[in-house]
């Protein structure tokens, strides 16, 4: 299983490292990421690795969407509301500069205390929060600024209200909405990928996932519930259904994985910030030339060839 | 000695009395009238008494839909492979060989060419039989191939969903199932070509995340469950007290999300209506 993405990391290393160093700095950073993914596919995380992963993708001291956003982002703008009903502080959206040019931003964002995840839901949005969401997207396509969208989420809410205002409904369309973008987007796992929830805001050109960040189908406690039929068995779900980085990445789902301090980003939110600030640069850079068109072909291509049959 | 005058009440409570006996396999949930089979397939599976819609399989809706003999399948071959080698109490592979024994079929859903009322049409319908009509790779990847056949043919892609949402034992490449049918549909719009949506018996979770609300126009079977989460799953976290109509086509109806509820037997001359309306491209 690992063979697969192995050799086609090899190949491409083999053929940057044969072309001739015409853009130095660039290319070796490549290199260099391409080296280290192939170190991680090589050392395959264990059951207890992945459960490791899980409780650090919850690590309640992890850095959130505005920890991040207060980090790597100047000139901030933060905008509020759908336009029709409600601003869902679960999802945050703005405007800001980025090295210097301006990008959209949409993360989820979950409270650091009991007040703050009330207000926040636990970072689980409404439809109202998929359609902020899907109004900055238009936003930034109708302004050319690129897009980057930051995933911390257990879920999109299961609630009545949530059924009420049409949430499979709004999730689809925010997927549809960024699958029509001409601008380049970026996404990146920084916490929980839970389900539809997170990829509503993730259907972008890149997908990168911070090392310890966790994807998935659905949780581990409720596929085990409904596997196993005991949420207890929530370990062994994980590590059934592999929701790492490095599984994700070996099974295409991702394009890269950002690399975090020693211990997890909660350690050092200042050099997590630095770290992904750099990731979310070079996926722009990588994006910058290719003509909206080409653009959009690709990326609905990258998710068309997704999936592994017999 | 054993102490017979002291009866524990509390081993009465946790084993409570067996349930009356077993109610006649054919009784209807809804309104307890008992049914003969080849009656209820006579009436497209819809309960004569009180309106109950059983879940009919793929190959039957195929047959109650289209115009006879109009059917050709597409993509009949592909099968599901095991990336994650997923075992829970039962291995994914050993699931999935079940499943096509019980079933008849490839995967849980069934693509192919037809016409309806003489109308060309693409058609994509599920079978929940096929474990909970689950979305892995291959219902992914035959959503995907029916909307590349509609754009090629530039006919309409009529979907009729019945699934429980994304196929655990596939992971991550089961919720990749969702970007990759809204690409699809979005492709086929780009073409100029309608997708008609139908939502039948439940149609939740990822389904309806995904391509199951992006129709032009969304219809739904009476008495069909459409919500992203399921009900237990609302109670247990939310604590609330869920309405009599929670997540019902029409509960869904009234709030805005779908266009129509059509009756089974109306389901065909409804098709039939919009393929008219929507005409080949």
């Amino acid at each position: 299983m690992a063979n697969d993405a192995e050799i086609r990391l090899r190949d491409r290393l083999s053929k940057l490292g044969g072309l001739d160093l015409l853009r130095g700095a660039r290319l070796s950073g490549e290199l260099e990421r391409l080296k280290r993914q192939i170190d991680r596919i090589e050392a395959e995380p264990t059951d207890e690795e992945i459960w490791t992963k899980v409780e650090l993708a919850r690590h309640e001291d992890r850095p959130y969407t505005l920890d991040y956003v207060e980090r790597l982002f100047d000139d901030w703008f933060e905008l509020h509301g759908d336009r029709g009903r409600a601003d869902d502080l679960a999802l945050v959206t703005g405007i800001g500069k980025l090295d210097g040019r301006t990008v959209a931003l949409i993360g989820h964002q979950k409270g650091r205390d009991l007040k703050e995840r009330t207000k926040r839901n636990f970072g689980m949005a409404y439809p109202e929060g998929y359609r902020k969401a899907m109004r900055v997207m238009e936003l930034a396509d109708r302004h050319g600024f690129p897009l980057a969208t930051l995933v911390d989420t257990p879920g999109a809410y299961p609630g009545v209200a949530a059924e009420q205002h049409g949430q499979g409904g709004a999730i689809a369309r925010s997927q549809a909405v960024m699958a029509r973008l001409g601008v380049p987007t970026v996404a990146c796992i920084i916490g929980e990928g839970g389900s539809g929830g997170a990829v509503a805001i993730a259907l972008a050109d890149t997908v990168l996932m911070q090392e310890n960040a966790i994807y998935s189908v659905i949780s581990p406690e409720g596929c085990a519930a409904i596997l196993w039929r005991d949420a207890g068995e929530r370990q062994k779900a994980a590590a059934a259904f592999k929701p790492d980085a490095a599984h994700c990445l070996e099974l295409g789902v991702i394009d890269g994985i950002v690399p975090e301090p020693l211990g997890g980003a909660h350690e050092s939110p200042d050099e997590a910030a630095r770290l992904l600030g750099a990731a979310l640069a070079d996926a722009f850079d990588e994006l910058d030339n290719i003509p909206q068109g080409e653009l959009r072909a690709r990326r609905r291509q990258k998710f068309r060839s997704m999936g592994v049959l017999a | 000695m054993v102490e017979t005058s002291k009866i524990d009440v509390s081993i009465e409570h946790k084993h409570p009395p067996e349930p009356p006996a077993k109610k006649h396999p054919n009784t209807c949930p809804t309104c307890g009238s008992h049914y003969r089979d080849d009656e209820l397939d006579a009436a497209l599976r819809v309960c004569s008494q009180c309106g109950h819609h059983f879940p009919v399989k793929a190959r039957r809706r195929i047959e109650q839909l289209v115009d006879a003999g109009s059917f050709v399948e597409e993509a009949a071959e592909l099968r599901s492979a095991d990336p994650l080698a997923f075992f829970d109490l039962k291995p994914y592979k050993e699931r999935l060989a079940e499943a096509e024994v019980a079933t008849g079929l490839g995967d849980a859903m069934v693509i192919g060419a037809a016409a309806i009322e003489e109308l060309p049409c693409r058609l994509a319908v599920m079978d929940f039989s096929f474990m909970g009509g689950s979305m892995g790779s291959v219902t992914g990847e035959k959503f995907a191939r029916a909307c590349e056949s509609a754009t090629a043919a530039g006919v309409p892609l009529v979907s009729i969903s019945a699934s429980g949402g994304a196929r655990m034992q596939e992971g991550i490449l089961a919720l990749m199932q969702l970007p990759k049918t809204v690409c699809a549909v979005e492709e086929l719009h780009e073409s100029g070509c309608a997708l008609i949506s139908v939502m039948a018996h439940p149609t939740t979770g990822g389904l309806l995340a995904s391509f199951a609300s992006l129709g032009d126009v969304l219809l739904a079977e009476p008495g069909a469950l459409m919500s992203f989460a399921g009900p237990r799953v609302v109670a247990q976290t939310t604590r609330e007290k869920l309405p009599d109509d929670f997540g019902l086509a029409e509960s869904n109806l009234r709030f805005g999300h779908v266009d129509a509820i059509v009756p089974r037997p109306e389901l065909r001359p409804t098709l039939a209506r919009l393929l008219r309306l929507f005409g080949a491209v």
